[in-house]
């Protein structure tokens, strides 16, 4: 089964990580993602822009409205997210206790995936839009 | 990260927040600010033991509120602070502060603990000082570092500055659509302010100095998740970005400025530069420009020139054309001299600034650039007489080292002439 890992965490307090405090974090969270890749676990993994940088769009009304800012004004932000193969959801819990260990604080929401499409896209990560 | 790497980060990330709410409560600024270092240090106790709160802005608050209440009921009757034991189970009662905390109320009590340090009363340098103590927490000597003078003479140009703050009335009802715009536009340009600090240091000063530009972009975000669809904030935030993310390539090793056309571009930061560009792009589809997001498109054009003759030029005249018509003045026209030297030559551009002369007699980049264009020019004699006077004017070694670079290699080419004479 595919799993989707989404991760929440509050923004304001991972914006107060230092630089070598995020880097210390990342270093600690690519130890796990490197055991998971080796045993062909790992599907993408995306590290979002703060919600300053996102744009929602409304599709309730017609036409949609497009708003600056995250869909929803919660605590804690949806800030990435892995996708993930196990055998269980208690395979699942276990690799995201791992994770948990790697960078404590915040939540993660592990969603079961019913349509996965694999990615065809170079990674293009913050390149300029056009 | 250990549990006081994350304490610290989550009472940082906490703290505009909190403070603001004190400040609403208490409607004074130290008790405000004392309320909240009472908390914290209870934080520092309890959270490592019980774990931390779900939401530790309104435990600070709550328990900040209920510390400054205790200090000035003890003031009153000297009764002991009750143990920590009491002041236990919280979660029922953050929960329903939590609750009343709605984001309209906090986003005006942020906007007003940002606005009350850029008071207009205030020297730029006070208000600096002031946010970087009141919003980010900062120390004192973590601030008087950045700023290379002693601890205390921070600590008397703090307190002076709250003097002032304290004197001066900022009204505690939630400000009308008007005063909102207003207050909001103030905070930018404070915010930009300590960019600026920290964008100006060179190798002769500190990190300390350096990490202002952080705690700036910090600040915008925060500004622009309490305002979300203000295209200027999104422009102030892509500005300080797009600037930031040059910073590896600024400074060469012995810690000399590197201008942009020799810089490594290699060096330069993708991720923010990224960002940058995105919130330029958001800020873009408002159809409203202003000066914060022309100054960004100008940097998002060098940001996008994978090489120094990729750079569209004409376009970042035409965008300082804009700026100069947007608020006219001499800096930004000395800064268009530069994109009308690259596209009509420094004879052109020289002309362009000429009027200026009077204005930015005491300006170190005008008679820096005007050098620069005379040598450009082979007009040694007068070239060598503005960067004289450049250097007299430098504001730090740094900038003086890079006008000297200068001399020298005039002084090497009239050599070089005075041989080929002889």
């Amino acid at each position: 089964m595919l799993y989707a890992v989404l991760c929440y965490h509050r923004e304001d307090v991972v914006g107060a990580w230092s630089k070598a405090e995020d880097d210390a974090v990342m270093a600690k969270l690519a130890v796990v993602q490197d055991r998971l890749a080796k045993a062909g676990r790992l599907g993408p993994v995306a590290r979002l822009m703060p919600t300053t940088a996102a744009t929602t769009l409304r599709k309730d009304s017609d036409p949609p409205l497009v708003l600056d800012g995250p869909f929803a004004e919660t605590k804690e932000q949806l800030l990435g997210f892995y996708v993930i193969e196990c055998a269980s959801l208690e395979a699942a819990l276990e690799t995201v206790r791992e994770l948990a260990r790697a960078n404590p604080g915040g939540a993660y929401e592990v969603r079961p995936i019913a349509v996965f499409h694999p990615s065809h896209l170079p990674d293009r990560a913050g390149v300029a839009p056009e | 990260m250990n549990d006081l790497a994350w304490i610290e980060a989550a009472l940082t990330g906490a703290r505009p927040q909190a403070v603001a709410a004190l400040l609403r409560y208490f409607r004074d600024l130290d008790t405000a600010e004392e309320a909240f270092q009472d908390a914290s240090l209870r934080a520092l106790k309890t959270w490592p033991v019980k774990g931390p709160p779900r939401d530790p802005a309104a435990w600070l608050i709550l328990v900040g509120r209920n510390a400054a209440v205790d200090a000035a009921r003890r003031r009153r009757r000297h009764e002991p602070l009750p143990p920590d034991e009491l002041l236990s189970d919280l979660e029922d009662t953050e929960a329903a502060l939590a609750e009343r905390l709605d984001s309209d109320d906090y986003r005006d009590d942020i906007l007003r603990l940002l606005f009350i340090c850029c008071h207009p009363e205030l020297p730029a340098t006070q208000q600096i000082a002031l946010a970087l103590r009141i919003v980010s927490g900062l120390t004192v000597a973590q601030i008087a570092r950045a700023f290379l003078v002693g601890e205390s003479a921070m600590e008397q140009r703090i307190t002076r500055a709250k003097a002032r703050v304290a004197a001066a009335t900022v009204p505690f009802e939630a400000p009308g659509a008007p005063e909102r715009a207003e207050r909001v536009a103030a905070v930018a340009a404070m915010i930009y302010l300590v960019f600026n600090e920290g964008y100006s240091a060179t190798g002769d000063t500190n990190d300390m100095r350096r990490q202002l530009c952080g705690e700036a972009i910090r600040l915008a975000r925060l500004l622009l998740r309490l305002f979300p669809a203000e295209p200027e904030i999104m422009g102030l935030a892509a500005l300080m970005l797009l600037q930031h993310a040059r910073s590896a390539a600024r400074l060469d090793a012995e810690g000399q400025l590197v201008l942009l056309d020799a810089q490594d571009r290699a060096l330069w930061n993708r991720t923010e530069i990224g960002e940058g560009l995105a919130l330029l792009d958001k800020a873009l589809r408002h159809a409203r420009p202003g000066p914060y997001q022309v100054q960004a498109a100008i940097a998002a054009l060098h940001a996008r020139a994978a090489h120094p003759q990729d750079t569209d030029w004409a376009e970042i005249d035409f965008l300082y054309a804009t700026l100069e018509a947007m608020q006219p003045s001499p800096v930004v026209t000395l800064n268009r001299a530069v994109a009308v030297a690259k596209l009509r030559g420094p004879a052109a551009a020289l002309e362009l600034i000429a009027p200026l002369a009077e204005r930015l007699a005491g300006y170190f980049h005008f008679h820096g650039v005007r050098g620069a264009l005379l040598l450009q020019l082979d007009r040694g004699e007068e070239a060598r007489e503005a960067f004289n006077r450049a250097i007299a004017l430098a504001n730090s070694p740094a900038e003086a080292a890079h006008i000297r670079a200068h001399l020298d290699r005039l002084d090497v080419g009239m050599a070089q002439g005075d041989a080929s004479l002889g």
